[in-house]
C-alpha cells in the first residue's frame, strides 16, 4: 500500500481496512494539519509491518481483517507504543467487541456503516486529543 | 429463522443506505427462495459461524454499485472497486447483526463473485430467505440462510466451519 504526504506539522496516520473503498474514503476525510503522512495496509500483517518501521501517532483499524484480525492488531501496537491514538471502525455492532477493543488500548470506536458528519467528527476526535 | 431475527438484517439494510447515502432503501416483504437462482452481477458472501450457522450474501448489479462508489465520493471507478464495496455492503450488514445476535455471531471476511448464478449453494435443510431491497431505481438482494448451532454443532472444532458451499466450478 503507498503513502500520501500532507501539508502539516506533526502525526502519521496508518488506516487499517481490508476494504479499498473503506481506505479511500477515511483517507479523504482527513482535513488536519497534523496529520503529515498516511499509510494504508490492507490486512493485520501489512498493518504491523507498517507500524514497526513508520511508528504511527495515528491509528484506523478494522477487526474483521484476513491474515491477522484487528483486535490483535491493537494488542500488538499497543504493547509497541501504548500512546499510539487508536480508532476502530468496523461492522460489529456489539458492546462486547467494543469493550474488548477499549481494553485492548483503543480510544475511539465508530460502527459502520458511518456517514460522513459521523467519521469527520470521530477522526477530530482521534488527531485533536492527542 | 423468527421473524424477529429477520428483522435484524433488515435493519441493516435499511440502515446501509440511510447512512452512507442519505437516501433510505425501501425493503419489500422477505420470501423463502425457491430453485431460481437469486444473483446478481456482483455478489458478497459472509459464512457465519459460532452459535449459529450459515451465511448471508448481499447481491447487486453494477450499475448501482457504481452509484455507491460515487455517493461514497469515488471518481473513477473499475471493476475491482465494484467487487470491494460488494464485499463491504454483505460484511457490513452481517457484523451490525452482533448487536442482536451477540459476538459469538463470528462473520467471516467477505468472498466475492462475479455473475455465475449457480455457484452458491446453501445445505439442502436450511430456508434461504430473500429481502428485496429498491435503491433509487435499482434492485438488489440480500439472501439469509442460518441456523442455531446445535449442542454438537456448537464442539469447538465445527465452530469454525460456515455452513456454505461455494462450487467454483459449475
Amino acid at each position: 500500500m503507498g503513502a500520501r504526504t500532507v501539508l502539516g506539522t506533526s502525526g502519521r496516520l496508518l488506516i487499517v481496512d481490508d476494504s479499498s473503498t473503506v481506505r479511500r474514503s477515511i483517507e479523504r476525510h482527513i482535513f488536519s494539519d497534523r496529520v503529515t503522512k498516511i499509510y494504508q495496509a490492507a490486512n493485520g500483517r501489512e498493518a504491523m509491518e507498517l507500524f514497526e518501521r513508520y511508528r504511527p501517532e495515528f491509528v484506523t483499524m478494522d477487526l474483521t481483517m484476513p491474515e491477522m484480525d484487528g483486535l490483535t492488531c491493537i494488542s500488538k501496537m499497543m504493547a509497541l507504543k501504548p500512546d499510539t491514538r487508536l480508532m476502530v471502525i468496523s461492522a460489529l455492532g456489539d458492546a462486547e467487541t467494543a469493550i474488548e477493543a477499549v481494553e485492548r488500548g483503543a480510544n475511539e470506536y465508530v460502527v459502520k456503516p458511518f456517514s460522513a458528519e459521523d467519521l469527520n467528527l470521530a477522526l477530530t476526535n482521534l488527531i485533536a486529543e492527542a | 429463522m423468527s421473524d424477529e431475527e429477520i428483522q435484524v438484517f433488515i435493519d441493516g439494510v435499511v440502515r446501509y443506505f440511510e447512512r452512507v447515502t442519505g437516501e433510505p432503501a425501501e425493503v419489500d416483504a422477505p420470501y423463502l427462495k425457491g430453485e431460481d437462482s437469486v444473483t446478481l452481477d456482483f455478489t458478497g458472501v459472509i459464512g457465519i459461524s459460532g452459535r449459529h450457522r450459515g451465511a448471508v450474501y448481499f447481491t447487486s448489479g453494477a450499475e448501482q454499485l457504481t452509484e455507491l462508489l460515487h455517493r461514497l465520493g469515488e471518481t473513477v471507478i473499475g471493476f475491482s472497486d465494484q467487487e470491494d464495496l460488494v464485499g463491504e455492503v454483505a460484511n457490513t450488514i452481517a457484523g451490525n447483526a452482533r448487536q442482536y445476535f451477540g459476538s459469538e455471531f463470528l462473520i467471516s471476511v467477505p468472498l466475492v463473485l462475479f455473475g455465475q448464478p449457480d455457484r452458491i449453494s446453501f445445505p439442502h435443510h436450511l430456508k434461504n430467505f430473500v429481502i428485496p431491497i429498491t435503491w433509487r431505481s435499482y434492485r438488489s438482494y440480500l439472501i439469509i440462510c442460518l441456523e442455531r448451532a446445535t449442542a454438537e454443532r456448537d464442539a469447538p472444532e465445527l465452530r469454525s466451519q460456515p455452513g456454505v458451499i461455494v462450487d467454483l466450478q459449475s
